[in-house]
C-alpha cells in the first residue's frame, strides 16, 4: 500500500459482484417479512381513525373472547416511561415520545396512531379481534400545516410543550417545540453591503422514504425472559436498545438478528413494530410476527418533514455572496424533534460566507412523527437557498455554475455550524458539471437547464468488526451493519486489500447483537467509512499475527518479516532466506504455531470527511398539461475514494431520482378530518422506470485523509440538490419561479395559467 | 369454510396445496408454499415486487386468487435460474449492480424476463415502460435498465 493510502491498491476502486448477489438475484435472500417460527402468531395493530382525539377508554373483552385470539395489548402494557432524551440514528429524540409513538398513551396524535395490537392464530382472527376492540374517542380540533400550528389558538398537541430557545421561556404551551439560531458575523451589517438582495419564502412536501418493504419482525418472549427478535432495520443494536428501554427489559435479555433490509434510506432508525411483537409474545408465550401493510407503512411510519423556508441573500454586482438569511419551519409530526437542526447547519454550507444567520423551528402537527430521511433536514433547507442563488444569479445575469464557483466552500472556509473545512470537493463538483458534455447540449423551446450544488456532514461513530482466518486461509469478517446496498462488498474489499488475498476469498456476515461487538446503526453514509475502518484495523491486526506467526516459523524477529501481497516474505537479506509462507500456509499450521488467527477491532471513527455534490438537470414543461420531463440528469459528486464504484454511482443516482419524485410528485394529501388519502403507492407516486433517463455520475475523488483508503460517505449528499435543480430548470424553460414542492402537473398547469393572465 | 383443492404446476414441478377463497396467489406462495422470494410491497398491485409469469403472461400474484392458479403454469423468480446456473439477466443484475437492497430484485427479474420473450430486441423506452409497473427507491433505475439491455443484446448474439 503506497503511503497516502489511495494509490497502488489491487482491490480497492474495482467492481467485484457483491457476496451476498446471488442469494438476492434468486430470491434466498431472507428479509423481514420472510422470517418465521413454529407455532408462530399473527399480530396486528388497531390505528386512530382521527388526527388527534382523547382516549375516553379502551374496552378489548370481546376481543379477547374470539376464538384464537391469544393476547391483546395496548398502552397499559408498557412501562410508563420518564421524558428522557435519546440520539435516534440522524436527530433528536425522546424515548417517552418514542413509547407514545409506537403506542398511544392518553391521546391519538394522527390518522393511524397505533391504539391497540392483538395476536391470534391467523390473519382472519386478528382482523376480527381488531374489529372488536372498542375505543372511546373524543375527538379534538386538529392541525396539519406548519405555519397553521404555529399560530396563537391553533390546537396544541401536547399541553406540556413549552417552546426551549427562546428567552425568556414562554409560561403557556404551543406546538413549538424549539426555535434556534446558528449565526456566522453579523448578518445584519453584510446586508447593507449588498448591491443585490434576493428574498423569498419557499415551502416543501414532506414525503415518505417509500422503501418497497414494509417493516417487519418476528418476537419471541422465552419464560425465562430472554427475548428473540428477528427484523429488518437499519441497526439490529439499534433494535436492542430501544426495544430494551422503552419495555424495562436488560439488554442482556434481547438477542436481534438482522435479516434483510428492503430498504429504509432513514426510515427503519426506529422502533414501530418490535417493542409491540415483544409484548404480545410475553402476554401469549408464542412467537409473534408482525408485518405493516403498505397502507400502515403511509399512515403509521415517518415521512421526512415538510417545511417552510425563507431565505435573504445578499450580493455585490461582481457575484462575491455577501450575506445569507434564513429562517426554516419543519414540522415535525406529532413529537418534537424534526430535521430543522441539520436544515439549519446544512443550508448555506456549499458557500463561503462570513456573514450568515439560520432560524430554524421544531414544530409539532398532527401527522405520522418524521423519521430520518436520507441526509435529513438538508433537501428542504437547499430548496430554498439554492432557488434563491439561482434567482441571483439571474438578476445578475451570471451563469449559475460561475457564479456557485465564485463562492464555492473550500479549504478553510468556516461553516456557520462551526467547523473549517479540510480537504473538500465542492470546488471539483462544480468544475465536473463545467467539464461534462451535458453542460453544452443545446436547448429547445419549453427546455430549461438547472442546477444546485448540495451538502452533508456525512459521520463516523462507534463499529466494530471480528476478522478470523479460517483453516483454509479464507477469512470471514463479520460486522453489525445492516448492509442496506452493498457494504456487505465494501467490508469485504478492504478486508482483502489488507490481506492481500482475493475478495471472493473474504466472506462478510451481518451478525447478531450477541455476536459480534456493538454497532451504532446504517445511517448517517457512515458504514463504509467507520465500519470500514473497524475492518481495516482488524484486519492489520491480523495481518501483524500472521507476520508473527511466520517469524516463529522461521525462527527471526517478527520485524524481520514483511506481509506482501498475501504471503509473509523476509523483509531483506539480512532476515533470512525462506521462502515466501502463504495465508493459506500459515493458516494451515495456526494450530502449531499458537492457535487460530483472528482480531477485533472497535473504535469510534472521527473525521468522516464532509460531502458535495452537484447536480445538473434539463427538463421539458408541457405548457398544457402541466408535465415536467426530465430530459438529461448529470449528479458529481466527491466520495473521496470510491470502495466499489458501482455501488457509488448506485447511490448517487438511487438518491438523485428519490429528489426527482420529491420535487415532481411526492405528497401527503390529509382531508379536512386529517385522514390521509393517498396512503399507498397508486395516489403517492414515487418515480418509476418510464418518468426518468439515465442518470449520468461523476465520481471526484478528493481523498478523505482520516480514512485508510480516503473513502467518504456517499448516501445522503445525491438527495440534497435535486428539488432545486429541477425548480431552476423549470424557471429557465418557461420564465416562473415554482417555490412549492411538489411542482405537480397540477401545479405547473396553474402556474402557466397565471403568467398568461398576467401578460394580458 | 371449506378449502378448495388446487392443482397446478410451479416452476415446472407439479403442486399441490389448499387455499381459502380470499387468499391471493401471493399469500399462497409465500404462507403456503414457502416460496418467499416473491415479495409482497404494496399487496394492490403497484410495486410489481410480487410479479410470477402464469402461462407465459406477467401478472401481480397479489391481485390473483390462489384458486386461479388451478391447471396453470405458474413461474416465480425461484425457477429462473437452472440449478446453480443463473439466468443471464441474474448474471447481468450483479454484474451492473442493479440492485442495492434487493427486495424489489426478484419482481424486476421476472418481469425482465417476460419483456425479453416477449421482446427480445427492446429499446431503451420500451423497456422503461414495460417495468415501469416495477418500483424500486435505491437504484434510480439506470442499472436495472442497463442490465435488461445488454442483457437482450448477448441473448441475441447467443441465439
Amino acid at each position: 500500500m503506497a503511503p497516502d493510502g489511495t494509490t497502488g491498491l489491487k482491490v480497492v476502486g474495482t467492481r467485484p459482484i457483491r457476496p451476498d448477489g446471488v442469494d438476492k438475484v434468486t430470491g434466498r435472500a431472507q428479509f423481514g417479512a420472510d422470517f418465521q417460527l413454529p407455532g408462530q402468531l399473527v399480530g396486528k395493530v388497531l390505528r386512530s381513525p382521527h388526527a388527534h382525539a382523547r382516549i375516553r377508554s379502551i374496552d378489548i373483552s370481546k376481543a379477547e373472547a374470539i376464538p384464537g385470539v391469544k393476547a391483546v395489548m395496548t398502552a397499559a402494557d408498557m412501562p410508563d416511561i420518564p421524558s428522557e432524551e435519546a440520539f435516534v440514528g440522524e436527530g433528536p429524540a425522546n424515548f417517552r415520545d418514542m413509547s407514545g409513538n409506537t403506542m398511544a398513551r392518553d391521546k391519538v396524535l394522527y390518522d393511524g396512531h397505533a391504539v391497540a395490537a392483538v395476536a391470534a392464530t391467523g390473519a382472519a382472527a386478528a382482523d376480527a379481534a381488531l374489529a372488536a376492540i372498542e375505543v372511546d374517542y373524543e375527538v379534538l380540533p386538529h392541525v396539519i400545516e406548519v405555519e397553521d400550528a404555529m399560530v396563537e389558538g391553533a390546537p396544541v398537541l401536547h399541553d406540556d410543550m413549552f417552546t426551549s430557545g427562546v428567552d425568556p421561556k414562554p409560561t403557556t404551551p404551543s406546538n413549538v417545540a424549539k426555535r434556534m439560531v446558528f449565526e456566522l458575523g453579523d448578518v445584519d451589517a453584510a446586508f447593507e453591503k449588498a448591491d443585490i438582495v434576493i428574498e423569498r419564502k419557499y415551502k416543501t412536501a414532506p414525503v415518505h422514504q417509500g422503501y418497497i418493504e414494509p417493516h417487519a419482525c418476528v418476537a419471541q418472549y422465552a419464560a425465562d425472559g430472554q427475548v428473540q427478535i428477528y427484523c429488518s432495520s437499519q441497526g439490529q443494536f439499534m433494535v436492542r436498545a430501544y426495544v430494551a428501554k422503552l419495555l424495562g427489559i436488560d439488554i442482556s435479555e434481547i438477542r436481534v438478528t438482522p435479516l434483510e433490509i428492503g430498504g429504509g434510506f432513514g426510515g427503519k432508525t426506529l422502533v414501530y413494530l418490535e417493542p409491540l411483537a415483544v409484548v404480545l409474545s410475553r402476554k401469549s408465550g408464542r412467537p409473534v410476527k408482525m408485518t405493516m401493510t403498505r397502507e400502515e407503512v403511509f399512515r403509521g411510519s415517518g415521512p421526512t418533514s415538510g417545511g417552510t423556508v425563507w431565505v435573504k441573500i445578499g450580493a455585490k454586482r461582481d457575484g462575491t455572496i455577501v450575506a445569507g438569511d434564513a429562517v426554516l419551519k419543519f414540522q415535525a409530526g406529532a413529537y418534537a424533534g424534526s430535521p430543522v437542526g441539520p436544515g439549519c447547519m446544512t443550508a448555506f454550507a456549499v458557500y463561503d460566507l462570513q456573514d450568515v444567520r439560520i432560524t430554524g423551528y421544531d414544530v409539532v402537527t398532527n401527522r405520522p412523527k418524521v423519521a430520518a430521511y436520507r441526509a435529513p433536514g438538508a433537501p428542504i433547507s437547499n430548496f430554498g437557498v439554492e432557488s434563491a442563488v439561482d434567482e441571483l444569479a439571474r438578476e445578475l445575469d451570471m451563469d449559475p455554475v460561475e457564479l456557485r464557483l465564485m463562492n464555492a466552500a473550500k479549504k478553510g472556509t468556516k461553516a456557520a455550524y462551526g467547523p473549517t473545512f479540510g480537504d473538500i470537493g465542492c470546488v471539483e463538483t462544480l468544475e465536473a458539471v463545467k467539464d461534462h458534455p451535458n453542460y453544452k447540449v443545446p436547448l429547445g423551446p419549453n427546455q430549461g437547464r438547472g442546477v444546485a450544488s448540495g451538502f452533508w456532514f456525512n459521520i463516523g461513530g462507534e463499529s466494530s468488526a471480528t476478522v478470523n482466518i479460517n483453516e483454509d486461509g479464507t477469512a470471514v469478517v463479520a460486522t453489525g451493519n445492516p448492509d442496506i446496498g452493498g457494504s456487505r462488498a465494501s467490508m469485504a474489499m478492504m478486508a482483502a486489500e489488507v490481506l492481500g488475498i482475493d475478495v471472493e476469498r473474504v466472506r462478510p456476515i451481518v451478525a447478531d447483537t450477541s455476536s459480534v461487538g456493538y454497532c451504532f446503526l446504517t445511517g448517517g453514509s457512515r458504514v463504509t467509512f467507520a465500519t470500514g475502518m473497524a475492518v481495516v484495523e482488524a484486519s492489520k491486526a491480523v495481518v501483524n499475527e500472521l507476520k508473527a506467526r511466520a517469524a516463529k516459523t522461521w525462527d527471526i524477529p517478527v520485524e524481520a518479516v514483511e506481509w506482501q501481497d498475501g504471503q509473509a516474505v523476509p523483509a531483506g537479506s539480512n532476515a533470512g532466506d525462506f521462502e515466501p509462507l502463504s495465508l493459506e500456509d500459515i493458516a494451515a499450521r495456526s494450530g502449531r504455531t499458537g492457535g487460530p488467527i483472528a482480531s477485533t477491532s472497535s473504535l469510534n471513527a472521527q473525521g468522516a470527511g464532509p460531502g458535495f455534490g452537484t447536480h445538473l438537470v434539463d427538463v421539458e414543461v408541457d405548457r398544457e398539461t402541466g408535465h415536467v420531463k426530465v430530459l438529461r440528469y448529470l449528479a458529481t459528486q466527491d466520495a473521496g475514494r470510491a470502495i466499489h464504484p458501482s455501488y457509488v454511482e448506485g447511490q448517487i443516482q438511487g438518491g438523485a431520482v428519490q429528489g426527482i419524485g420529491w420535487a415532481l410528485n411526492e405528497e401527503y394529501i390529509y382531508d379536512e378530518q386529517g385522514r390521509l388519502e393517498n396512503p399507498g403507492f397508486l395516489d403517492y407516486r414515487i418515480p418509476v422506470a418510464s418518468d426518468l433517463p439515465m442518470i449520468d455520475t461523476v465520481v471526484v475523488e478528493v481523498p478523505n485523509p482520516r480514512h485508510p483508503y480516503g473513502a467518504r460517505g456517499v448516501g445522503e449528499v445525491p438527495i440534497v440538490p435535486p428539488m432545486a435543480a429541477m425548480a431552476n430548470a423549470i424557471q429557465d424553460a418557461i420564465g416562473i419561479r415554482m417555490t412549492e414542492l411538489p411542482m405537480s402537473p397540477p401545479k405547473v398547469r396553474k402556474a402557466v395559467d397565471e403568467q398568461a393572465a398576467a401578460e394580458e | 369454510m371449506a378449502k378448495h383443492h388446487i392443482s397446478t404446476t410451479i416452476n415446472g414441478e407439479p403442486v399441490e396445496f389448499l387455499c381459502s377463497t380470499e387468499q391471493t396467489m401471493l399469500d399462497v406462495l409465500r404462507d403456503e408454499l414457502h416460496l418467499t422470494g416473491t415479495k409482497e410491497g404494496c399487496a394492490t398491485g403497484d410495486c410489481g415486487a410480487c410479479s410470477i409469469t402464469v402461462d407465459d403472461r406477467l401478472v401481480c400474484s397479489c391481485l390473483m386468487l390462489g384458486v386461479e392458479a388451478d391447471g396453470h403454469a405458474i413461474e416465480t423468480i425461484e425457477g429462473m435460474a437452472d440449478g446453480d446456473k443463473l439466468h443471464p439477466l441474474q448474471q447481468k443484475f450483479l454484474e451492473y449492480a442493479a440492485l442495492q437492497c434487493g427486495i424489489c430484485t426478484p419482481g424486476f427479474l421476472v418481469a425482465s424476463k417476460a419483456l425479453l420473450e416477449h421482446n427480445p430486441d427492446p429499446t431503451e423506452e420500451e423497456a422503461r415502460y414495460w417495468l415501469a409497473g416495477n418500483l424500486c427507491r435505491c437504484t434510480g433505475y439506470d442499472k436495472i435498465i442497463r442490465a435488461v439491455l445488454d442483457t437482450a443484446a448477448d441473448m441475441r448474439g447467443a441465439s
